[in-house]
């Protein structure tokens, strides 16, 4: 959203904290996404009471008591619902809505499809941490298939959801993915769908260090992240690796990694990414380590029509025909008698 | 027009009986708006199956319209039709039970084929066979007439006729002398668009008129005079449209938008239809993936100041549960309306019952209480639920408003009322502030125990709220014992406390004595009706009705104390009666049907009889 008023004092990121002490287990990866959201929110300009934070039930839901803003803690799998008529009725308010992989995908997923498909103009994180961490350990809808959880001891028998892949289903406006550890990337990601007018879904790989840690390690740790992992930019080659000396290129619709200057390959064959592009998007969120680097960034950045400013344009157009809202009219009807 | 005798009646009731596909509905509401224009009291019953066009011709998709019209103030759509039209077999089939010995019986000898005879189960024609005998059958050939009087408009046989309800419309505008004028225009302003369809529904209904005139079908036609109400500019309305209207009324008398979320639902869906198409009055619908995102988003709409509304039927509230639980512990004000239907599970969503009283009051985890309040008629459910939004934005509480599939499709004449009769609906939000104090969302009225409804955008009021327990003062979540127990005692005391708000309940007939009749929600016009018919018979019953059902009026019981036996009618086994006895320790009589009918009056009276002999015999 773009549409903010200016401030007229400069925020800093202590203004975003509250009094509440925060409960998440140490080493837990909600920290360090706390602490990027609080360090963002003084760069996006808007007055501190238009921002609302909405979550549903879960670890990743305690975070709008941690933001020192309007927060409002709802019921499982149904923070986006509250969103949605909180931002119909006050189009100007910046709504942020926290959820995890249970309660966003499981519990909450037919708001998780409806929510985005509607494109309403608010800020979706789901913190993905495959497991069930409030209540103990238990499987999510986005752990891997065969898992040894407490409720799968042999091993889950169901195939996860994939949520990027699920939102670009879903026909969302803009869909990101970060990792909490890596804060500079996280921050960037958190502005730019901000910034997106309309709806816009980050995922973000969340360390559950209780139950399930060390669970996007192999990837995602410091050490390995850019041989193993890509940041997609509109409009940039898809390369990766210390030297940047990967690629992707297209094969038809099979992609493959590739090593520049190896069999012939050169930089002009490596593939552009196209944020704007939703087969593009889909066919990269379906890479996986370690047969591939895991993309993270934007994988969609487009523009539809947003749903409370057509439901506003709607209203005005009523309000400006003839008779509009004569409420002794509408009371009355259009055939009336009289008693006398 | 021909000579007929003309005799007076004080009311008639008339049931339209077809097909699914028949029009039936159409037929009784065009007949309902001429009545009602004409000046008569008026009072409908639309009575039609789930199934949107269940096989043609059979029992199944049997649908049809009862109305009541009158001379004098009548409060129900009549018990037995004195006048049944049956286009089909299987119509004839359904309703005859209905029709009282000697009643005036109009059928579309058409539709009487071996076919449909056989759909109908019929084995023997009954127009044939001599069992008919007992009524004023009047045979029509419909079907064959209509076709040949829409024949110059040039229209498919098939759309012809089609035409035949307008032609049996005709047919009862005669015999009950009333002007084709309305039924004409309102043909034109809906055909509009296909003038050759308009000119032979047109057509239709002038050659049933005609056609009753010429042949002299009838031997005696009736007049019903007007009807006098108390004075006023009046119009027919159904409890749906009530219901909107009040939504709108609630918001203008405000001056705060509406937010109206639902998911389609029968027989509330035609409530987000009206609504929908009024957003001139800067109403907010929106139609939500299910049930749970409706009640959601009208709690974040609450949140975010607007007067949020959620709307939905019994199945509905069940799926709603959870959230009407955030609305408590959060104490944001949200409108919620049920209009009832035949349960459990999805039940009859055609059909009424009142069986959602305990859901209502009771149906909730942990100590989660909630105002009811129930409309009695189709016009109160305009006032219901203006008051249920007065109530909910003052005392910041989810209100729950009662209404049923009879009072949804039922239509009475309405006094159209000024917006300066309507009660204010004052809003306050909390100010904005720049002292730097904590603010704290959860500190409240000593009195009336209202907190504040402070609104995102408010500079200054940064503050957290949700399901978790809440601290009495800042509102953050609170685990500690005894702030628990005050919380949840404070719940209920601010609903119950909201007595000081509710008009006490009036008894009409004796003050003291035998026998009360207690009612609530639609029974109200059958209990009156019946208990007015009872004291003209000196039979000394009393009656009143419960608008509030949470809290109760404050001389309720002081009421009930008066009466040696209380008789509570409702649709269902018992649950108002339940609640009278767990609150008051004492014993309440029941009459309860769940047949997805009203009662009719002849019901209540004789149980009210049977309750008085008792008595006497026992004596």
């Amino acid at each position: 959203m773009n549409t903010a008023t200016a401030t007229p004092t400069k925020l800093t990121r202590k203004d975003f904290a509250s009094d509440q002490e925060v409960r998440w287990c140490p080493g837990c990866g909600n920290y360090s996404i706390l602490s990027q959201v609080q360090k963002v929110m003084p760069e996006l300009g808007y007055p501190k009471e238009d921002i609302v934070f909405i979550s549903g039930i879960g670890c990743s839901s305690r975070f709008p008591y941690y933001m020192a803003t309007y927060g409002f803690h709802g019921i499982h799998g149904r923070a986006i619902t509250l969103a949605t008529g909180l931002k119909i009725a006050n189009p100007n308010l910046s709504v942020w809505v926290i959820t995890g992989d249970g309660d966003g995908l499981s519990i909450g997923g037919n708001h998780f499809l409806h929510g985005l498909r509607r494109n309403l103009d608010i800020n979706i994180i789901l913190f993905n941490n495959r497991i069930y961490g409030l209540t103990k350990g238990q499987y999510s809808p986005t752990s891997e298939f065969g898992k040894r959880t407490k409720s799968s001891p042999q091993g889950t028998i169901e195939h996860p959801i994939r949520p990027v892949r699920a939102a670009i289903a879903a026909e969302a406006t803009w869909v990101g993915r970060s990792v909490d550890a890596d804060a500079k990337h996280l921050a960037k990601m958190l502005k730019l769908m901000a910034r997106h007018d309309g709806v816009s879904f980050l995922e973000v790989f969340q360390n559950c260090i209780i139950f399930n840690d060390k669970a996007f390690e192999a990837f995602a740790a410091k050490k390995v992240r850019d041989e193993r992992m890509i940041y997609l930019e509109d409009g940039e080659p898809l390369r990766f690796g210390k030297d940047r000396e990967w690629g992707l290129t297209l094969d038809g619709l099979t992609p493959h990694k590739v090593r520049i200057g190896e069999n012939g390959v050169t930089e002009d064959d490596i593939l552009v990414y196209d944020a704007k592009n939703p087969s593009m998007a889909y066919l990269l969120a379906n890479l996986e380590y370690p047969e591939f680097p895991v993309p993270v960034g934007v994988f969609l950045d487009v523009q539809r029509d947003i749903y409370e400013q057509s439901l506003q344009a709607q209203i005005d157009e009523a309000k400006s025909k003839p008779g509009a809202g004569d409420i002794n009219a509408l009371l009355a009807g259009p055939n009336t008698w009289t008693v006398d | 027009m021909s000579e007929h005798k003309v005799a007076e009646l004080d009311s008639v009731t008339i049931r339209f009986a077809g097909d699914s596909g028949d029009g039936m509905q159409l037929t009784g509401s065009r007949f309902t708006d001429t009545a009602a224009l004409v000046g008569n009291d008026i009072a409908t019953f639309p009575d039609y199956p789930a199934e949107i066009r269940a096989p043609a011709g059979s029992l199944a998709g049997v649908s049809g319209f009862q109305i009541q019209f009158s001379s004098h103030d009548i409060h129900t759509p009549g018990d037995r039709p004195d006048v049944l039209v049956a286009m089909n077999p299987a119509a004839l089939k359904v309703n005859l039970k209905d029709l009282p010995e000697g009643g005036i019986l109009v059928v579309n000898e058409n539709s009487f084929t071996k076919g449909n005879l056989r759909l109908a189960h019929y084995e023997s024609n009954p127009l044939e066979d001599g069992s008919l005998s007992g009524y004023r059958l009047i045979r029509v050939p419909m079907t064959d007439l209509t076709v040949k009087a829409v024949e110059e408009t040039g229209v498919q046989r098939k759309l012809a006729e089609r035409c035949k309800n307008f032609f049996a419309l005709g047919v009862v505008f005669f015999l009950f002398e009333r002007p084709l004028d309305t039924t004409i225009k309102w043909i034109e302003d809906k055909f509009g668009g296909k003038p050759e369809i308009a000119q032979a529904n047109i057509l239709a209904l002038k050659a049933g008129f005609n056609f009753a005139d010429t042949i002299e079908v009838f031997q005696t036609i009736y007049e019903v005079k007007k009807a006098k109400l108390p004075a006023g500019t009046y119009r027919s309305l159904n409890g749906n449209e009530a219901m909107a209207l009040g939504v709108i009324a609630a918001g203008v008398k405000a001056g705060r938008p509406i937010f109206y979320g639902s998911y389609p639902i029968t027989p509330a869906s035609d409530i987000l239809h009206e609504l929908a198409r009024h957003k001139d009055f800067g109403v907010k619908t929106f139609q939500a993936e299910d049930e749970i995102a409706a009640v959601g988003a009208s709690i974040g709409a609450s949140y975010g100041g607007a007067l949020a509304v959620t709307g939905t039927s019994g199945p509905g509230v069940a799926l709603k549960t959870e959230a009407l639980g955030l609305a408590v512990m959060t104490e944001l004000p949200l409108l919620i309306i049920n209009v009832q239907r035949g349960g459990p599970s999805t039940g009859l969503p055609t059909k009424t019952e009142q069986a959602d009283l305990f859901q209502a009051v009771l149906g909730r985890n942990g100590e989660s209480p909630i105002p009811v309040l129930a409309a009695a008629t189709p016009g109160d459910c305009f006032y219901v639920a203006i008051e249920g939004m007065r109530l909910a934005v003052k005392y910041m509480t989810p209100v729950l408003v009662l209404s049923d599939g009879y009072l949804a499709n039922g239509a009475e004449p309405w006094r159209v009322p000024d917006l300066s009769e309507l009660p204010e609906i004052e809003v306050k939000y909390a100010e904005p502030r720049d002292d730097g104090e904590e603010f704290k969302p959860y500190d409240r009225d000593p009195e009336t125990l209202i907190r504040p409804w402070a609104i995102p955008g408010t500079r200054g009021l940064e503050h957290h709220i949700g399901g978790l327990e809440k601290d009495k003062l800042t509102g953050n979540v609170s685990y500690d014992p005894d702030n628990h127990e005050y919380m949840v005692k404070l719940r209920a005391r601010k609903v119950a406390g909201m007595v000081r708000d509710i008009p006490d309940l009036e008894v009409s007939g004796p003050q003291e004595g035998e026998l009360l009749i207690l009612g609530w929600g639609s029974t109200a016009g059958a209990i009156i009706s019946a208990s007015e018919r009872l004291r003209a018979q000196k039979i000394p019953v009393a009656n009143a009705h419960l608008r509030y059902l949470n809290p109760f009026p404050a001389n309720l019981g002081e009421v009930l104390g008066r009466y040696e036996k209380v008789l509570v009618p409702e649709m269902n086994l018992g649950q108002l009666r339940k609640l009278l006895q767990a609150e008051f320790l004492r014993p309440i009589l029941g009459l309860n049907k769940v047949k997805g009918q009203p009662f009719k009056v002849e019901e209540i009276m004789d149980q009210a009889r049977a309750i008085l002999e008792q008595r006497t015999v026992a004596g």
